[in-house]
């Protein structure tokens, strides 16, 4: 799968998720990974380039969680 | 710069011997709003026995999910110069060696854009700058990047990795600690600046089992330093000890916890097979004792201070792992207990806290350990008894 692609369905499953569970990397590296038959260090490579865009940002309340960043 | 709060309670502090705190922000609070603000929301929380401060939220730098801790005030009309005054983890160098000029570089560029309040050093082990405005935190963190300085592990990630000074300093190392912390922190730079893990999880090195760090009670995985084979005698040394004013009866023999030690006033021998390795006797007489030929590790799993649930100490997973560079068996196994932690662990469940809701047996079983009798932890702690569901039905 293209990198792109993959960045889009993280994308999209952080921002279903938003509001009603706050996910770990490793449940969007597990769930991606089951769902489109991606190795996970795939999943892991996308998602950093996400992190490191701004796009998606690590959270902190009682562990680490990856969320959209608040709109300014 | 005046003081712009009273401080009546906090001034208690300062008085004695002792180095004080109060002072320590006081002498920040010379040239530093954050130190002064910080001084009169202290003094509110002594006064009302409440804290004032809000940990966690959204704050960070670009790309990491760790090495920053938020926190806010939540008085931050009343103190606006702490109402945020976030923690910037800094990665130490192993056995936390520095030249002056490399502190005087973190504490200006801490000067800069944070309080001017350090701790030397974080439990963790981190040089921790403390305090400092959401908007610092970029440009400290691209100051401090390009003087070669990173951030530390925070949040659920691994934590940054710490050792004693070792060979560096010390004669008892079994192990390069300074070596194997520097190569894990390289090993495992994204999983401890992107928050990958149920809970935190923390490497401690050890050169020997004085433990100096105290990996044993503080570190999810523990290395420490050991050997095989005899301890080396000199029975010439020994004497010397014993002429010296040394009373080996009591101080060493008595001493030893697994009484495989003998003086007859002219011998000292070691029932080798006996012997736990605890160092006492080698650390008691050095000059005379020295370790078996063959150095390596102990590898232990499991402990933490009682944050969630009580406090548990480090459990022997290998009783001897040579420990030679690229430690490629350690990474090996590393990699099957986050793999093992990742699959069955509860969200802030350290991965000790894991071993002991899905037992020891299952957790060798799924790893893939072979139990020892060194994986005994205490009575009724045994890792040998693995009934299968066809045992029980028998």
């Amino acid at each position: 799968m293209e990198k792109e692609e993959l960045k889009k369905i993280i994308y999209e499953l952080v921002e279903k998720s938003m509001g009603k569970k706050k996910l770990k990397q490793s449940d969007i590296l597990k769930k991606v990974s089951a769902d489109h038959g991606v190795d996970k260090s795939e999943v892991k490579a996308a998602l950093r380039e996400l992190m490191d865009a701004g796009e998606l940002i690590f959270t902190y309340f009682g562990g680490s969680f990856v969320e959209i960043p608040p709109k300014e | 710069m005046s003081m712009k709060h009273q401080t009546p309670l906090l001034d208690e502090l300062e008085k004695g011997t002792f180095p004080s705190f109060v002072k320590e922000i006081k002498r920040a609070a010379e040239h530093s709003d954050y130190a002064q603000d910080l001084l009169g929301l202290l003094e509110l929380s002594y006064k009302e026995k409440v804290t004032h401060w809000k940990h966690g939220g959204i704050v960070g730098v670009r790309g990491y999910g760790a090495g920053v801790i938020g926190r806010y005030s939540d008085v931050p009309d009343q103190f606006p110069g702490v109402a945020h005054f976030h923690t910037v983890r800094v990665n130490q160098p192993s056995g936390f060696f520095y030249t002056t000029k490399a502190l005087r570089e973190i504490c200006d560029i801490w000067d800069k854009y944070g309080s001017g309040l350090t701790n030397m050093h974080g439990s963790t082990g981190d040089i921790i700058l403390l305090g400092t405005k959401t908007e610092n935190l970029e440009p400290a963190f691209a100051e401090l990047s390009s003087r070669g300085w990173d951030l530390g592990g925070s949040g659920s990630a691994v934590r940054t990795p710490s050792c004693c000074v070792g060979a560096a300093r010390c004669e008892w190392a079994n192990i390069d600690t300074m070596s194997i912390t520097h190569e894990i922190t390289q090993h495992y730079q994204d999983e401890m600046h992107r928050p990958a893990f149920p809970y935190k999880f923390k490497f401690k090195v050890a050169g020997c089992a004085v433990d100096c760090i105290a990996s044993i009670a503080r570190a999810d995985m523990s290395i420490i330093g050991t050997w095989r084979g005899d301890i080396q005698i000199d029975q010439g040394e020994v004497k010397n000890y014993a002429q010296g004013g040394m009373d080996i009866q009591k101080e060493i023999v008595e001493m030893c916890p697994t009484e495989c030690i003998s003086w007859d006033g002219s011998e000292l021998k070691i029932n080798n097979e006996d012997c736990n390795r605890c160092m006492h006797c080698i650390a008691k007489m050095t000059k005379a004792l020295r370790p078996g030929p063959e150095k390596g590790a102990t590898i232990l799993l499991g402990s933490k201070a009682p944050i969630v649930t009580g406090a548990l100490m480090s459990w022997v997973i290998v009783p001897f792992m040579k420990m030679e560079p690229p430690y490629d068996e350690l990474f090996d196994l590393v990699d099957r207990i986050w793999e093992w932690w990742d699959e069955h662990g509860k969200n802030r469940e350290r991965v000790g806290e894991l071993i002991e809701r899905l037992s020891f047996t299952r957790f060798l079983k799924d790893v893939g350990l072979d139990p020892q009798p060194a994986m005994v932890k205490e009575p009724r702690r045994d890792p040998f008894f693995f009934w299968s569901e066809e045992d029980v039905e028998k």
